[in-house]
């Protein structure tokens, strides 16, 4: 390493402290939007050193400089606009999307990597060839898996998980050949073998993702995230650069911590949601009501008069709310409350929306201060002196039950509403939650049920109390 | 096992801890911008993209820097310009006009 290359790898420990920092600020909303100008200000300094190093060295020749000139525009363009024009509701897709690409790019490297060596005199060094395969092997699976992920949130692929006979035979195979061909470049350096490994790994990802139900995205997200970043620290190994281990190995440990958060809120264990099955969808399943519970339904009036008479309400906003695109009007209507002295907050479950802490940016998104906005642990003892708790599309995060052993959701963390002086349910139908049972929430005497779209039902219920409250 | 294979294994390690330690800190209101700020972080794959360019010197070296850097440029830019997007969305206060209506 001479003293040159070594001042290059010192500005990228400068820009990797910047995305430690930046990472750092985001533990609390006030100071998020600096950390986020400061791993952006790391990310302007490594990739400005790695140019001075393209420039120094000297050997890239005019068609590699307009290769890369013209592909990093095109790449800034196409991601600059997703990002401006993005739907918030859509922003598990544009996620998705952006952990293939990273997880592509960091695949080609390392596939360049290895053509590059093995011509080169002396071939492959072994340690080598490790990083290359796992790099190649778990960026391919995120390429592939995070575009179907995408595709499935999109709703261009369907939701409902894709299984057929002899899916999960395929799913073995086909690992088993990648690492098989992985294991055979090992001892010798082949181009055939890596192609192997490029080709099975992209279908495996394809396999893993297709039987998993749009419910359970959330975690394949954050898994498919930490995937990019173990893929891009490979590369790093590969190449032997600090900048993209560390901020790989960043990425990595922030992927698994949300995936294992999800899959604790969901009451899954990682294996139950990748082995796939009960992950349905997003269409809710018309499920006839048990028979012994009695459900009181209300109207918007009634329900308008418990809202505007309580001093304290608590809104439980689910992905349904989202679906209808009724967190303007919920912001609206609590905004009304508010001005008539009630105190009202959020309480948000962690797998409530689409992907971790979506729902908090969709009502952010509709001017919802972020104080309102109260996570699980915190709003749960709340519950108990609540007037009212207004569920607004969220099922199976509510239901008792889950106190209970012996249902699908036993042990889950649920939200406390039953413990609400009275609670009133927004709901299109009686059909179920994604775990496909009936929530015994509904069933109670304090709970009324205003069966509506949650567009609609909000609409009604902001009218009715505005009269009230003129 | 080389020295410098060690050296990586042990920055990769550190960074592993460190990132454990930071993001364990993250509240579940900032998960989705979290998670998108991490995906600009992967971004930097970008700086691997461009050392392509180093040695590539045939036509198929010319293909894989050009989608390397497409896709890692895609990534670095819309991830910092989402998350900033989300970011700015998270008021302590709501706007001043909505903050007037409520001290009726």
């Amino acid at each position: 390493m001479n003293s040159f290359t070594t001042n290059i790898q010192l500005v990228y420990v400068l820009g990797a402290a910047c995305f430690v920092l930046g990472l750092h600020l985001m533990n609390s909303p006030a100071t998020a939007r600096r950390g986020n100008q400061v791993s952006t200000a790391g990310m302007v300094i490594a990739v400005i050193a790695t140019l001075v190093l393209l420039i120094h060295e000297g050997s890239v020749t005019a068609t590699g400089w307009t290769v890369l000139i013209i592909g990093a525009l095109l790449g800034s363009v196409v991601g600059l606009y997703s990002a401006r024009t993005v739907q918030m509701t859509a922003m598990p897709q544009l996620v998705s999307m952006f952990n293939a690409v990273g997880g592509g790019a960091a695949a080609l490297v390392a596939v360049y990597g290895y053509l590059h060596d093995e011509s080169a005199p002396g071939g492959v060094l072994g340690s080598t060839t490790v990083f290359t395969v796992l790099d190649v092997i778990i960026g391919s699976v995120t390429f592939t898996g995070s575009l179907i992920a995408a595709g499935k949130l999109q709703g261009v692929i369907t939701g409902q998980p894709v299984i057929f006979k002899g899916g999960r035979l395929l799913n073995v195979a086909l690992a088993v050949i990648a690492v098989a061909a992985a294991a055979f470049m090992l001892t010798t350096a082949s181009l055939p073998a890596l192609l192997i490994v490029v080709l099975a790994s992209l279908a495996f990802g394809v396999m893993m993702v297709l039987p998993i139900g749009g419910a359970d995205m959330p975690v394949v997200i954050s898994l498919l995230n930490a995937f990019t970043g173990t893929a891009v620290a490979m590369a790093g190994f590969v190449i032997g650069n600090w900048a993209l281990i560390v901020a790989g190995a960043l990425v990595g440990a922030s992927g698994g911590i949300l995936t294992k958060l999800m899959a604790d809120a969901m009451n899954r264990s990682l294996s139950n949601i990748i082995v796939g099955g009960f992950g349905t969808g997003d269409s809710a399943v018309v499920a006839a009501v048990a028979g012994d519970a009695q459900v009181r339904s209300i109207a918007a009036d009634d329900a308008a008069i418990q809202l505007a008479y309580a001093s304290k309400v608590i809104i439980v906003p689910g992905y349904g709310l989202a679906a209808a695109q009724a967190q303007h009007g919920v912001a609206e209507l609590a905004a009304i409350l508010e001005s008539h002295g009630i105190e009202v907050s959020y309480a948000i479950h962690p797998v409530a929306g689409r992907m971790p802490g979506h729902m908090n940016v969709l009502l952010a998104e509709a001017n919802v201060p972020y104080p309102q906005l109260r996570e699980m642990e915190e709003v749960n003892p709340e519950f108990a002196r609540t007037d009212v708790a207004l569920v607004i599309g969220a099922n199976d995060v509510t239901n008792p039950a889950a106190r209970r052993p012996g249902s699908a959701i036993s042990g889950m963390p649920i939200l406390d509403v039953d413990q609400a002086k009275s609670i009133i349910v927004v709901k299109r139908s009686m059909g179920t939650g994604y775990a496909g049972i009936d929530n015994e929430l509904y069933a109670n005497p304090k709970t009324s049920m205003y069966f509506a779209d949650a567009k609609r039902a909000v609409a009604e219920l902001t009218a009715a109390v505005k009269t009230l409250v003129g | 096992m080389s020295t410098a294979l060690v050296t990586d294994l042990t920055i990769f390690v550190l960074a592993l801890l460190v990132g454990i330690e930071v993001i364990g800190k993250v509240p579940a209101t900032l998960h989705t911008p979290l998670m998108s700020a991490a995906n600009s972080i992967h971004g930097i794959v970008l700086a691997g993209a461009l050392l392509i360019g180093l040695t590539a010197h045939n036509f198929v070296g010319y293909v894989l820097a050009f989608v390397a850097a497409f896709f890692a440029a895609a990534n670095v830019v819309g991830g910092y310009v989402v998350t900033g997007r989300m970011l700015k969305m998270f008021r302590r206060k709501a706007q001043p006009e909505a903050v007037e209506g409520r001290k009726q």
